[in-house]
């Protein structure tokens, strides 16, 4: 990917920049000129929770190119307590355990390595929510 | 609008066919159709190809079909809409006859997928790139969380989506223009390797190279051309999110189920109506799903009806005769239209041992992606 195109998405990847229309109150994520809810054209900007549940999921045995090394590995669409809905991979557990209604956290990491460089690329990845003296660790 | 025909219809096997090149396999399929109906040349050319560009190398591909079939001069369009380009390129066909503007119109789809490309990679630019292909997401995975999700909701089964293989094989195993002409077990489906859980290698359609290509005309002009037209009673081509995270109930193919009505809409008729169907059945999944949509199955119960013989040659509604894009072949851009010859066939009472009794309605499902586009047809004997 070339790197314009990589920072132009770095406000949604990093920082899970979305918008909530003004007209119907949908998220939206990533934010988009247009609601596909109601077609209203006015947002507010606002971030989604680091955290959400499995609204569905799979385990990639075959990988693209890139992820070969991570393979068996776990997809899943997250749902945010906002209403936001992501693709992300869930890492740091059985990938067989990835099931609809696991909580996740999200956590900042490396996505991929693109190109012959080898260009790291960063992004959100779901692991397993966990409960500590604090509540959610991911709050 | 113009009452609108079909009048003849040529085909590649499909398969990995290395020794022939993505314009050898138009020219054959293009050529047997022109033949047929004793045609020498057309007023246009429509030709579906999801990424002649990415898979061999070549885009422009209008000029160079055309000038290969010996149409110098001849307006021809390629059409795009992922895996649902060829049923797209015959809706593209269709429009031009019934407007008036054409008599003459042939409707062709083609796919060399086999020439060293990055398959995966390719069919992958079918899902949003930034949202979903960027996080390692693949076409199997994607039809993957569907199935899972289908699984969760509805109750469906391992063997509910290994039943929709076991039939489609054995339909194929009786389709000479078939990639696999072989049946396969329940236990073979259900041992073979894991591409994306709980999708195994055979729920998915294949790798194919191949061709098809229909001839349409005005229904008035249609015997001029064969004794026996099919009429093209209805298109309706439809729409959804692109990326699955977007779908609300992602177990449910918002696109197909709107397709389906524009085209019972359009052709007053219902899916009562229907005698057989040839679908989309990319995964095991997608012909649950689509069976759904097409309001042949309740929602939530597209899972029983392979398991129950229901879609099964000589049930109460066959579905795929042909063998479907899981044992004919998956040459993207051609299946739209190979579909359509599937019904044309058995319409004019020409599938052989693949023949349904009596069949005088059929429709076709194409999809694109994730179902992100889907465009659905009716024929009637003419």
């Amino acid at each position: 990917m070339p790197s314009p195109r990589y920072r132009r998405e770095v406000p949604a990847r990093y920082r899970l920049e979305a918008g909530r229309c003004a007209g119907c109150g949908a998220v939206v994520y990533p934010a988009r000129r247009i609601c596909p809810a109601c077609r209203g054209e006015r947002f507010e900007p606002m971030t989604l929770s680091r955290r959400g549940t499995v609204v569905t999921s799979t385990v990639i045995h075959v990988a693209p190119a890139e992820f070969q090394m991570e393979a068996p590995y776990a997809m899943a669409v997250i749902e945010t307590p906002e209403g936001g809905r992501l693709m992300v991979q869930v890492a740091d557990c059985d990938p067989n355990d990835v099931a609809p209604g696991m909580e996740v956290a999200l956590e900042f990491r490396r996505i991929r390595k693109e190109g012959k460089g080898g260009i790291l690329c960063y992004g959100h990845k779901a692991v397993p929510a966990r409960q500590g003296p604090a509540g959610r660790r991911d709050a | 609008m113009r009452e609108v025909a079909i009048v003849s219809a040529g085909m590649t096997p499909f398969g990995e066919l290395w020794q022939h090149s993505l314009k050898d396999l138009f020219v054959e399929a293009a050529l047997e159709a022109l033949r047929r109906a004793e045609a020498d040349t057309v007023d246009a050319v429509y030709v579906g190809n999801m990424s002649g560009g990415q898979f061999v190398g070549q885009e422009h591909l209008g000029p160079l079909l055309a000038d290969h079939l010996g149409l110098r001069g001849v307006p021809i369009t390629r059409v795009e809409s992922a895996c649902a380009s060829g049923g797209v390129a015959l809706r593209s066909a269709f429009l031009e006859v019934a407007s008036g503007m054409s008599d003459l119109v042939l409707a062709a789809g083609v796919e060399k997928m086999n020439d060293g490309g990055d398959v995966t990679n390719v069919l992958a630019t079918a899902a949003d790139q930034e949202a979903e292909v960027y996080h390692g997401i693949t076409f199997p995975g994607l039809y993957a969380m569907i199935a899972r999700a289908h699984m969760a909701t509805h109750g469906t089964t391992l063997e509910d989506l290994a039943a929709v293989s076991v039939k489609n094989h054995r339909h194929g195993a009786l389709n000479p223009k078939a990639q696999f002409r072989q049946e396969v077990t329940l236990e073979q489906v259900m041992a073979s390797s894991l591409v994306a859980d709980p999708l195994r290698l055979l729920h998915c359609s294949p790798v194919s190279d191949g061709a098809a290509a229909v001839l349409l005309c005005p229904l008035e002009r249609a015997s001029e051309f064969t004794d026996r037209p099919v009429e093209i009673r209805a298109s309706g081509l439809a729409t959804s999110s692109m990326a699955l995270a977007e779908r609300r109930d992602p177990a449910f193919l918002d696109a197909v189920s709107l397709s389906a009505s524009r085209a019972y809409h359009m052709a007053g008729l219902g899916p009562a109506d229907i005698d057989v169907a040839e679908v989309h059945d990319c995964f095991s999944i997608a012909e649950i799903c689509v069976l759904e949509a097409l309001c042949f199955a309740e929602r939530g119960r597209g899972g029983e009806a392979a398991r129950t013989g229901e879609t099964a040659l000589g049930g109460r509604l066959p579905v795929n005769p042909s063998g479907g894009l899981k044992s004919k072949g998956h040459p993207v851009g051609a299946t739209g239209i190979a579909q359509v010859i599937e019904i044309f066939e058995q319409l004019r009472g020409e599938a052989g041992e693949r023949q349904v009794k009596d069949a005088a309605v059929g429709l076709t499902q194409n999809m694109g992606g994730s179902g992100g586009s889907s465009v659905v047809h009716i024929f009637e004997r003419g």
